[in-house]
């Protein structure tokens, strides 16, 4: 009998703390399932948490998984293939207007950088935490472990859950900065021609561009090409498909448990992880607003008004954010087809989150 | 200020202008790699364009 109670000593170490972890592991496995809020990686984090979360438990294995994958950066950028393999820049390059709603919605990744400063995280923790509005993954994830980040566990689950809740987030920020009129402003639709030279040159390009003038941001960029130009070129076929499917399975499967060594009570359970969560939620609502306000100001100056709505579509989260412009304008006027163009500006985000990614270290690196 | 003590945080007003100034950068250097991306493939779209024509 003894021995049988001894078995379930362990029940006694549970610490409240870590039976709050194991109760937000369940949260996130919950909204994975149910709610079908990014379940690629909420699932598996979830899990992490409660695994990571036990008495006494030996996280040896997850913990040399973090250090292979995510403490030298190879499991973002091996991701960063297969984004780049799976995205189709096609919209973009046939309107390349588009290309500044990505650049003016990352303002709210500044934005929370202030903010954050104001309340004391350092240059490091503030540039980490900003770069959740990047509204990308990969970058969030890439960026902590660059700094060093005692919040990486934080960073991480607040940049995959704010992205997977886009649609709530984006319409009444939307609404409250457009009128209706606005809303119902018409875009036909009537793109140009995109050789196959210009595909293939296009990511040989950005990379090129963006590493010399954000030189740190020379290999997250360089990873999202690689994979678009193995999709462009032609002749890869074969490693296109591994890209998108396999190679970005493997790591997205490895890479949310991975993560989940970071989501040990006493790492997660802090002030500053409520502090986070929120600076997340300031910079999605920030880079929507700078996103639908630069288009307002861009129709000051134009003839053929551009639907503000557009610009919000400008964040990384792709293809959420296109989709909940393409909905919310056809909530407003049915003959409205704004998809495509919301596309465009949805992949220059995910560039423009990348180099935005890198001249905050390059930034903050200076000011050390 | 009482959430942030509670919170253990510094109000730190100091850090606000050289934070103003990283943003100014930032925007202008991303403004600036997209824009340099958008006349690219302007033209890239009016060569190859051309040629396929």
């Amino acid at each position: 009998m003894e021995q049988f109670v001894e078995l379930f000593s362990n029940v006694a170490n549970f610490t409240w703390q870590q039976l709050l972890m194991i109760a937000i592991g369940a949260a996130l496995i919950y909204l994975a399932i149910k709610k079908e809020m990014e379940p690629t990686l909420l699932l598996p984090m979830g899990f992490g948490a409660i695994l990571v979360n036990l008495p006494f438990v030996n996280t040896e294995a997850i913990e040399t998984l973090f250090n292979a994958g995510i403490a030298t950066e190879l499991f973002p950028l091996l991701l960063f293939i297969g984004i780049g393999a799976m995205i189709d820049f096609g919209p973009l390059l046939s309107n390349p207007k588009m290309f500044l709603f990505g650049a003016a919605a990352q303002f709210g990744i500044f934005f929370t950088f202030i903010m954050a400063r104001l309340i004391g995280f350092t240059l490091q923790d503030a540039g980490s935490i900003a770069i959740i509005g990047a509204a990308d993954g990969p970058t969030s994830i890439y960026l902590a472990n660059y700094f060093k980040s005692n919040y990486q566990g934080p960073i991480m689950v607040a940049a995959y859950s704010y992205m997977a809740l886009v649609p709530i987030i984006q319409p009444p920020v939307i609404k409250l900065l457009t009128s209706k009129k606005e809303r119902c402003i018409r875009m036909p639709y009537s793109p140009g021609a995109v050789s196959g030279t210009t595909r293939v040159l296009f990511p040989i390009f950005v990379t090129v561009v963006s590493g010399t003038i954000a030189p740190k941001s020379a290999e997250l960029i360089g990873f999202l090409m690689f994979g678009n130009l193995i999709r462009e070129c032609g002749v890869l076929g074969s490693l296109s498909e591994t890209a998108q499917k396999s190679l970005a399975n493997l790591v997205t499967l490895l890479l949310g448990i991975s993560v989940a060594f970071k989501m040990k009570a006493e790492l997660f359970i802090t002030a500053e992880t409520l502090a986070i969560i929120a600076l997340g939620l300031v910079a999605f609502i920030f880079d929507t607003a700078g996103g639908v306000l630069f288009a307002k100001f861009l129709n000051l100056f134009l003839k053929n008004k551009i639907n503000p709505m557009i610009g919000a579509a400008g964040i990384s989260a792709f293809p959420m954010a296109s989709r909940v412009v393409h909905k919310l304008g056809q909530q407003e006027d049915n003959q409205n087809f704004l998809l495509m163009h919301a596309a465009g500006a949805n992949v220059s985000g995910q560039i423009a989150s990348v180099i935005a990614g890198g001249l905050m270290i390059t930034l903050i690196e200076a000011m050390l | 200020m009482f959430i942030l003590n509670a919170m253990k945080f510094a109000w730190s007003p100091e850090t606000l202008l050289p934070s103003l100034l990283l943003t100014l950068k930032g925007m202008i250097g991303i403004f600036a790699v997209i824009l340099v991306i958008w006349v690219f493939v302007a033209i890239l779209n009016k060569v190859t364009g051309k040629k396929e024509k």
